[in-house]
């Protein structure tokens, strides 16, 4: 049996299709899903083995980015969303999706599978504007199983407005890095610490993903999705003739996911 | 026949007509903003004398809108009376069909699945799926009010292509500004004129808040500044869009449901398409800009392609300018229309009928829906929070009726409104060109060159590139930014089907410069450009197809509407040699400002050509940066003495009539050539000479790529000096880098003799950048200067 996933998306959703595509390239049966059929319960989230909450604006970011779309999933989904992640499935954010899970509470998940208040958040960049731009990550977790085959530094794009990651106050930065939530920092191409641009937004200790204590809630700023082939990569016209693999850094974040997700089924 | 009977209700007004003398018709035409002329008022009261009675204000306004010279092209499609330099006179009937679609009818590419008549033009992508392409413009409402008037100027372009056939995918955005200098003096500014500063920051952001909701790459596009668009900046927006084959046409059949989906209606935007054939002055007001909601645009784009899918309607289209009036007359034209308008979703209570009717508020989308289908369409809308109306039938009656509670408020007669308009006669004399030479002052190459680099007109974009999501749909394969050291990038090429490595290119040209002197030479200068920009990404003329976007003042203005003229003809010849199709386009005339003296300014005429390409294959797609050290440098193409329009001239403030003149047999068979090498992947990188001729390409793709070169253009058609060589725009002309293994292959594609193919030196790793000409050395810079250069400039 292949892994199901389900893409959640709403009004203002745009990275659906290319999520979509990053599983079903790694064999996944795929259905992206409008919220309003979670919530009319026509779709059943525990039918999934991997949720992934793609990027995009939903509902426009009114409010803030991502804050209408969480409500929706705290108030309306929550039990459904909280046995899915209490059973150790997966939960992938990405981008406006990261930006809903922190407002969610399903990271960094400090008081449990969903935190009771909002220790975190996205807000605007540095830069006060949108920013599209490759951005290199260093991996910084190793236990998360949506890490596993990443590369220690990868390429990725970002883009955004509200990405720069704050915590409520210095206590919960120190409980988020001393357990080890942090997935991602932006780097260099050699996992140097950086300033704008190479950290695009600002975010404290260049944090770019973090995941709950189980690791099996990620969220992230830049987009894997957007990073599977090396035709989407900026630099491969300068690869053209060295024997280069046909895939992107972003994509072993999805076979690392995908491999896992097939062992949930066989357990 | 239904009949208007009422003499008096809430509902409408009849505005006196029958008696009005002429004096009284301008009147009525200025006051009620309806941009009419004498001619045409007449043929209005004409029709009104045979049905013996006068119009109510719904209908007056339903008439002017769709006359308006933003709906109807009456400039282009008009009569033009056409005086050359020598006296010549030329009688033109429909300028528009007579020069490019002439040209495109008779390249008649079986791979044109759509032009000219649609929203977009269509061409093929692969057996199952085309390819929509269409650039809009959105200047006036961008003048009084940038962010808005831009924000809704891409959403209606991204309409367009959802609104083609029964609807297509957007697949990317392109953007073309036009902005007044920079550092215009505060003082200079007509009173009630924006900075252009300010019209560019609104503009940038109003683009950027809707395309990346909207959630399309915008991936092309371009920046030009000149002091002749301060009050007037020109605002081109581009989208294209995937469709299956099957949707390309539509149809509308009598017992349809006018369905409208998206949006509400609203007071904004009322005398948008009216108005945007008036000079602006100081008292403009911006209540005609529409105000934009892109997630509503979203949420239609999401739930039409699912309704389409299902085969839910058979017609559609979007509301544009003119709003309900322009969208639901042109579906109907061939029917009939019977509509309410109090069944129109309000935004909020107190619109008059007439207001409803004509109102431009954004995401709005027409459909014509079979009977049996409507149950099942406003399901599909509905789970996704779109709201969708009925607003009444299309009939066989051929005439246009709207109610409003128990009025009727309107009823015409289809064929008048559509065909009843008066055609336009106008004049234009093209006096030539006096020639013009200068003589120049001592040139330091190396300072020229640094100065044109920091110069907006050349100058990095990152700043506005980067603020749009260019890799949103993970499709973006050839990216504006290129190498390393982000260089400019030529063009852009998507791949929009995961499963194909088939990819889409786009590119422009843009060049007001050249039609100060004449815009014939410019238009064949932009043609070139956008060629040439396509072709050092990958793209390949045989599957290559032109839009054509006229942004002129004027067209009263005898020189002004030469000028449009003879970029026409030159879009005609270009296209024919080129074996290039234009497949859609549009003209924006009256970019005019009415300054307190009474001088109406007219901008530089401008002519924008955009390219959009199918390839075959994604991956023998090309970048502009240096990649290797040890790498040889050619030159593709003749220079020659052409720094007429150059940006050379503009920095060194001097003017000349040499502009750059294609040369279009020499021209094409370059292009081909190029194509050919280009497939069977001999070169490593490649940058086409634009504004600052060959010393800026050299720098650009050295920079771009940290590598520095050393080059010798003593060679270079020897006739000419230093600077010529090195500053001269003329067109057709490319630098490549090529591996020395690939030279034997390379040199032989040239062994004919019939293009000039010469070796200029080769990529090192000195991280600077020498020119030599014979003895003298001219250029001898550091390519960390010509980087800070190029992206230095503060916005």
């Amino acid at each position: 049996m292949n892994p199901s996933v389900i893409i959640l998306r709403t009004a203002g959703t745009n990275c659906d299709q290319e999520t979509v595509q990053a599983f079903k390239e790694l064999g996944c049966d795929v259905d992206c899903v409008h919220v309003n059929k979670l919530i009319a319960k026509k779709v059943d989230v525990l039918d999934y083995q991997i949720l992934a909450i793609p990027g995009g604006f939903s509902y426009g970011d009114d409010i803030s980015a991502g804050k209408i779309l969480a409500n929706e999933m705290k108030y309306k989904l929550r039990n459904s969303l909280k046995e899915f992640v209490a059973s150790g499935r997966l939960v992938l954010g990405i981008c406006n999706g990261f930006q809903v899970l922190v407002k969610t509470g399903l990271l960094p998940g400090l008081d449990g599978v969903i935190d009771e208040q909002q220790y975190t958040t996205l807000t605007l960049n540095n830069s006060d504007k949108f920013e599209c731009r490759w951005v290199h990550l260093k991996k910084v977790n190793n236990t998360s199983p949506f890490l596993k085959y990443l590369p220690e530094i990868i390429k990725i794009p970002s883009a955004h407005a509200e990405g720069k990651f704050l915590t409520l106050n210095d206590n919960i930065l120190k409980q988020i890095e001393d357990n080890k939530l942090v997935a991602f920092r932006y780097s260099d191409e050699n996992g140097n610490e950086v300033d704008y641009p190479r950290n695009p937004n600002g975010a404290v200790n260049a944090i770019a993903g973090i995941c709950n204590k189980a690791g099996n809630v990620l969220g992230m700023m830049p987009h894997p999705e957007r990073a599977f082939n090396i035709w989407q990569t900026p630099d491969w016209t300068d690869k053209k003739n060295s024997s280069i693999s046909e895939f992107a850094d972003g994509y072993y974040l999805f076979k690392s996911a995908v491999e896992y997700a097939e062992q949930l089924i066989k357990k | 026949m239904t009949e208007i009977t009422k003499i008096k209700s809430d509902n409408f007004t009849y505005i006196e007509l029958l008696d009005c003398n002429a004096d009284d018709l301008i009147t009525l035409s200025k006051d009620n903003l309806l941009s009419l002329n004498l001619k045409e008022m007449q043929a209005v009261q004409d029709y009104y004398k045979t049905i013996r009675r006068n119009p109510t204000d719904v209908e007056l306004e339903t008439i002017a809108q769709t006359w308006s010279e933003h709906c109807k092209h009456k400039t282009l499609m008009g009569v033009v009376e056409y005086k050359d330099q020598n006296g010549k006179i030329e009688i033109i009937d429909n300028l528009l069909k007579s020069t490019i679609v002439e040209a495109t009818n008779k390249l008649n590419k079986e791979w044109c699945w759509s032009v000219f008549k649609d929203n977009a033009g269509v061409i093929e992508f692969d057996k199952d799926n085309g390819v929509a392409f269409k650039v809009e413009t959105h200047n006036h409402p961008s003048a009084l009010e940038p962010y808005g008037g831009a924000g809704t100027g891409i959403g209606g372009v991204i309409r367009d292509i959802l609104g083609v056939g029964l609807g297509a995918k957007p697949i990317f955005n392109t953007d073309v500004f036009c902005f007044g200098e920079p550092d215009e003096g505060w003082d200079n500014l007509p009173k009630g004129v924006l900075h252009p500063k300010q019209i560019m920051k609104g503009v940038v952001e109003g683009v950027r808040d809707y395309g990346n909701r909207m959630g399309i790459p915008t991936i092309n596009g371009a920046v030009v500044f000149d002091e002749g668009f301060t009050c007037n900046p020109l605002v081109y927006a581009g989208t294209a869009g995937i469709m299956p084959k099957s949707m390309v046409d539509k149809a509308v059949l009598a017992g349809d449901y006018i369905v409208a989906v998206g949006g509400r209606t609203g007071r904004d935007g009322i005398h948008g398409a009216t108005f945007s054939s008036l000079a602006l002055d100081e008292n403009t007001e911006s209540s005609a800009v529409q105000i934009g909601h892109p997630i509503i645009e979203k949420k239609i784009l999401d739930t039409l392609l699912v309704a389409r899918d299902k085969g839910l309607y058979r017609g559609l289209t979007d509301c544009g300018a003119g709003g309900f009036s322009s969208a639901v007359g042109e579906l109907g034209e061939e029917t009939g229309v019977e509509m309410s308008l109090d069944k129109c979703p309000l935004k909020y209570q107190g619109l008059k009928p007439w207001e409803i009717w004509v109102s431009e508020a954004q995401e709005r989308m027409v459909l014509a829906v079979q009977p049996e289908n409507l149950l099942e369409l406003t399901k599909v809308f509905k789970e996704e929070d779109v709201e969708v109306a009925v607003l009444g039938n299309f009939t066989d009656t051929g005439r246009l009726v709207l109610k409003y509670e128990n009025d009727i408020v309107c009823d015409l007669d289809m064929e008048f409104l559509h065909g009843g308009v008066p055609r336009y006669k106008r004049y234009a004399e093209w006096p030539g060109v006096l020639l013009k030479t200068a003589k120049y002052p001592k040139i330091d190459a190396n300072k020229v060159l640094l100065k044109i680099l920091n110069h907006p007109n050349v100058c990095s974009k990152e700043w506005v590139i980067r603020q749009y999501d260019h890799e949103v749909q993970g499709s973006s394969v050839i990216k504006p930014i290129q190498g390393k050291h982000e260089g400019p990038g030529d063009g852009a090429v998507v791949r929009p089907v995961a499963e194909s490595f088939k990819g889409v290119s786009v590119s422009c040209g843009i060049n007001h410069e050249y039609g100060k002197v004449d815009p014939y030479w410019m238009s064949l200068a932009n043609i070139d450009e956008a060629m040439r920009n396509m072709i050092c990404t990958g793209g390949v003329l045989e599957r290559a197809a032109f839009l054509d976007n006229f942004c002129w003042g004027d067209p009263e203005d005898k020189k002004e509407l030469a000028g449009i003229v003879r970029a026409a003809k030159a879009c005609h010849d270009a296209s024919l040699v080129y074996g290039i199709p234009f497949i859609s386009g549009k003209d924006s005339l009256n970019n005019t400002y009415l300054d307190k003296e009474g001088n109406l300014l007219s901008i530089p005429g401008t002519l924008l050509i955009s390219s959009i390409g199918v390839l075959k294959d994604i991956r023998k797609c090309l970048t502009m940066n240096l990649k290797q050290s040890g790498n040889l440098l050619y030159l593709i193409g003749e220079t020659e003495d052409e720094l007429g329009g150059s940006i050379f001239n503009v920095i060194n403030n001097i003017e000349t009539t040499n502009l750059p003149k294609v040369d279009l047999k020499t021209s094409k068979k370059t292009m081909d050539r190029m194509n050919e090498i280009i497939d069977e992947e001999l070169i490593t990188s490649i940058h086409d000479c634009s504004e600052g001729g060959l010393a800026v390409t050299l720098s650009e793709m050295a920079f771009a790529g940290g590598m520095g070169a050393e080059i010798d253009i003593s060679d270079v058609n020897n006739r000419l000096n230093s600077y010529t060589k090195l500053f001269s725009e003329s067109c057709s002309r490319f630098i490549v880098e090529i591996s020395t293994s690939s030279k034997a292959d390379f040199e032989a594609k040239f062994a004919d003799k019939q293009l000039i193919c010469l070796k200029l030196g080769m990529v090192n790793d000195s991280k600077k950048l020498l020119v030599k000409d014979n003895a003298n050395i001219c250029i001898d810079v550091d390519i960390n200067d010509l980087e800070k250069a190029f992206k230095s400039v503060k916005w």
